[in-house]
């Protein structure tokens, strides 16, 4: 059954939510894309980061997007001590190699979820706003206003990290530390402190975009593991550490996911994302957007 | 020859110890310290308190709980035996139950069984329980038993014949006028067992398919798909989804619209039979018709009911399970139930003699009379039917009066009547 309607419509949605699965790996792209950080507790980060607004709204009535920027600093610092930590244990002693930094990040993913079933229960929890389960109609397409409001905070997101990362000082370091550990250290910079300002940047992130995931959907304690796979998807096709390559491949995801659910069915949809992905590694293995190593 | 004096009676302090002990047995107090002193009944399962499954597991073990505590408080079984539960969690994992239920078999030494809440973590210990011989009540999974063919096996919940699910459904849309069917279903089991189904009765009556298809687990937008729903204008909508994709598809639904031909949406929603995801819907449910095991209408108050729901309510808080409880707790208590009558009717544990009694029986429970089939369903599907009406914004207190879920099928429950189209009962 194809219709021209339909496929507009597809793709309007699927801009949207590919924009949206930007949002969510964006501080995924600092963490892992620039400071190769093997951080899959990402997603649980981002969970952690849907209940403190979910928690916000439903006892202080507060904004799902003004509590996700309340959040922000908790979260930037929550970052620096989990570099920290991270550091001292793993990275200090040279055992982050291979599956140990990785191991740390998943046991600090199943604390944040066991600790966020501990406090919230087990259920579903979802926040209300205005801008939550009304659509905006454009002729014949009906956009749902939550995925215009991920638009809209997924491109603002990526602008700001881009002049962040580009034209500030501390911005420039971060991108050094990706490039030359080791020449930076020469330079008299202490590239640990570089990178756990950077982690904490990339956790602070979390903190908006854990408010989008909590106005898209609904979550429960176990949602961060659906997103382990999409997150890494996309930082990996955008080639890592490149921001606006980051909703660039976001995109392209959500458009290729919206169209095989609408047109071909839903059952194609995660099968033909990854195909994607390894069809644009195996044509640039360094991603679309990143650099030749 | 000796000579065997007697001495003189004197009572001696193990005497007094002696009389004073049998005194103290002849008393009612006695009675109850002797009754105490006698091995407790014990019934061994495992239950999901973890995991995608916790919310129904903890409500449901919650039940289980109320109904050991008030047959202690009415003295035990067999003469003054306690009941005793063994409880694992099983993580909602189907990975975990059999080496749960072989360690409750083997280490544990229960005397009877109960299997874990939902179809997932059940199956894989069928096979173990009818090599056995030994009885299990069912904790809402869905036709588990129907190719293990255990003659000891009877499920607590209301199904019935497999296909009276998905029928009941139809029936609704078809008497609305409905002429066409779309069927979009989860890609999970017990989801796929019920669209099977709902795929068969559909063309058996020779109702066009219009659009037929499986989402993935962790798909996080609907509105494609509603769209594309949609634009095939089907009559009926049957979905069979699971809890983290139920809010998401309704509020697909409220955002996109599924058109004005749709006469019936809903049937197999799994999560929209929970306090906390009703609450967290509000008003997105409205208009929905969907199954449900027991609801707070008049017609479902049988003996001990309302007495069953003053219990849970209050505990429900402190164990911090589903307020409402409606779903899976009184058949939790349901399951004691039909052991406890079978029990005291049979006099002994012997599990082949309880489960002959279960068989040849109808029990009354404070879900209604439970009748079983040769394959240990119920004879009759209780599943309800009902639409969602009137329904606001976060207020969970609103689901506890009548009228919020009027009941449509079965006949003998029904609290009243169908409001079509699906537009028109979504105002």
């Amino acid at each position: 059954m194809f219709s021209l309607d339909l496929l507009l419509d597809a793709v309007v949605i699927g801009v949207l939510l590919g924009c949206f699965y930007g949002a969510v790996s964006l501080g995924l792209s600092v963490s892992f894309g620039l400071l190769d950080v093997p951080h899959v507790a990402h997603p649980a980060f981002l969970v952690l980061a849907s209940y403190a607004v979910y928690f916000l709204n439903e006892n202080y009535a507060v904004d799902p997007l003004v509590a996700g920027i309340l959040i922000t600093p908790v979260f930037f610092l929550f970052g620096l001590a989990t570099y920290r930590l991270y550091y001292e244990t793993f990275e200090k002693r040279g055992s982050d190699a291979g599956v140990r930094g990785i191991a740390f990040f998943f046991g600090v993913a199943f604390i944040i979820e066991v600790l966020i079933i501990l406090q919230f229960g087990v259920d579903q929890r979802s926040v209300t706003a205005d801008y939550i389960g009304k659509a905006l109609r454009l002729g014949d397409i009906r956009i749902p206003y939550r995925l215009l409001v991920a638009f809209a905070i997924a491109t603002a997101l990526t602008v700001l990290l881009t002049l962040y990362l580009s034209r500030t000082f501390m911005g420039r370091a971060i991108r050094a530390v990706a490039q030359d550990q080791e020449a930076l250290r020469l330079m008299g910079t202490n590239p640990v402190k570089i990178k756990q300002w950077a982690f904490g940047i990339a956790t602070a992130v979390l903190g908006i975009a854990g408010a989008l995931l909590i106005i898209v959907a609904p979550v429960d304690p176990t949602l961060g593991r659906a997103y382990i796979g999409r997150t890494f998807c996309v930082v990996v096709m955008a080639g890592l550490g490149s921001m606006s390559g980051t909703l660039v491949a976001a995109i392209i995801l959500g458009v290729a996911e919206s169209i095989v659910l609408t047109m071909f069915g839903a059952s194609w949809a995660p099968a033909i994302s990854f195909a994607i992905l390894l069809g644009i590694l195996a044509v640039r293995p360094q991603g679309l957007f990143g650099r030749r190593p | 020859m000796s000579k065997k004096v007697s001495k003189p009676r004197s009572i001696s302090r193990r005497r007094l110890l002696a009389t004073a002990g049998a005194a103290l047995a002849a008393s009612p107090l006695g009675v109850d310290l002797l009754q105490a002193q006698q091995a407790p009944i014990r019934i061994g399962m495992s239950m999901p308190q973890t995991g995608g499954l916790a919310g129904g597991g903890k409500a449901s073990l919650l039940g289980i709980e109320i109904w050991r505590d008030d047959v202690n408080a009415k003295g035990g079984l067999l003469g003054g035996r306690k009941v005793e539960l063994v409880v694992y969690d099983d993580k909602s994992s189907a990975a975990e139950t059999p080496a749960i239920y072989s360690k409750l078999i083997d280490v544990d030494k229960v005397d009877l069984l109960f299997a874990p809440y939902a179809t997932v973590p059940t199956a894989p210990i069928m096979p173990m329980v009818k090599q056995r011989g030994l009885l299990l009540i069912g904790n809402f999974s869905f036709q588990v038993n129907s190719k293990i063919g255990h003659d000891m096996w009877f499920n607590n919940a209301p199904w019935g014949p497999p296909d009276s699910w998905a029928a009941s459904f139809l029936d609704i849309g078809q008497k609305a006028g409905g002429k066409s069917m779309a069927l979009l279903t989860a890609d999970q089991e017990f989801a796929q067992n019920l669209a099977k189904t709902a795929r068969e009765v559909a063309a058996k009556r020779s109702l066009p398919m219009l659009f037929d298809q499986t989402y993935p687990p962790n798909t996080v937008e609907f509105s494609s798909i509603i769209r594309a729903l949609k634009a095939t204008k089907p009559d009926i909508v049957y979905v069979a989804s699971y809890p983290p994709d139920s809010a998401g598809i309704l509020r697909a639904v409220n955002e996109i619209g599924v058109g004005d031909s749709v006469k019936v949406f809903g049937g197999g929603m799994v999560g929209l039979q929970f306090g906390a995801v009703m609450e967290n819907m509000g008003s997105l449910l409205n208009g929905v018709v969907n199954y449900n095991s027991w609801l707070p209408e008049k017609s479902m108050y049988f003996e001990g009911t309302k007495e069953f729901f003053d219990k849970y309510t209050k505990r429900a808080v402190e164990a911090k399970v589903d307020p409402l409880g409606y779903y899976l707790a009184p058949f939790g208590y349901a399951s004691g139930q039909l052991i406890e009558q079978a029990i005291k009717k049979v006099g002994s544990l012997d599990q082949k003699a309880l489960a002959k009694y279960l068989r040849e029986n109808t029990h009354n429970t404070i879900v209604g009379p439970i009748a079983f089939s040769p394959d240990g369903e119920r004879k009759e599907t209780a599943v309800l039917q009902a639409q969602f009406r009137g329904v606001v914004d976060k207020n969970m207190e609103q689901f506890r009066s009548s009228g919020k879920q009027v009941i449509l099928f079965p006949e003998n429950l029904k609290s009243g009547e169908l409001v079509a189209p699906f537009e028109a009962a979504r105002k």
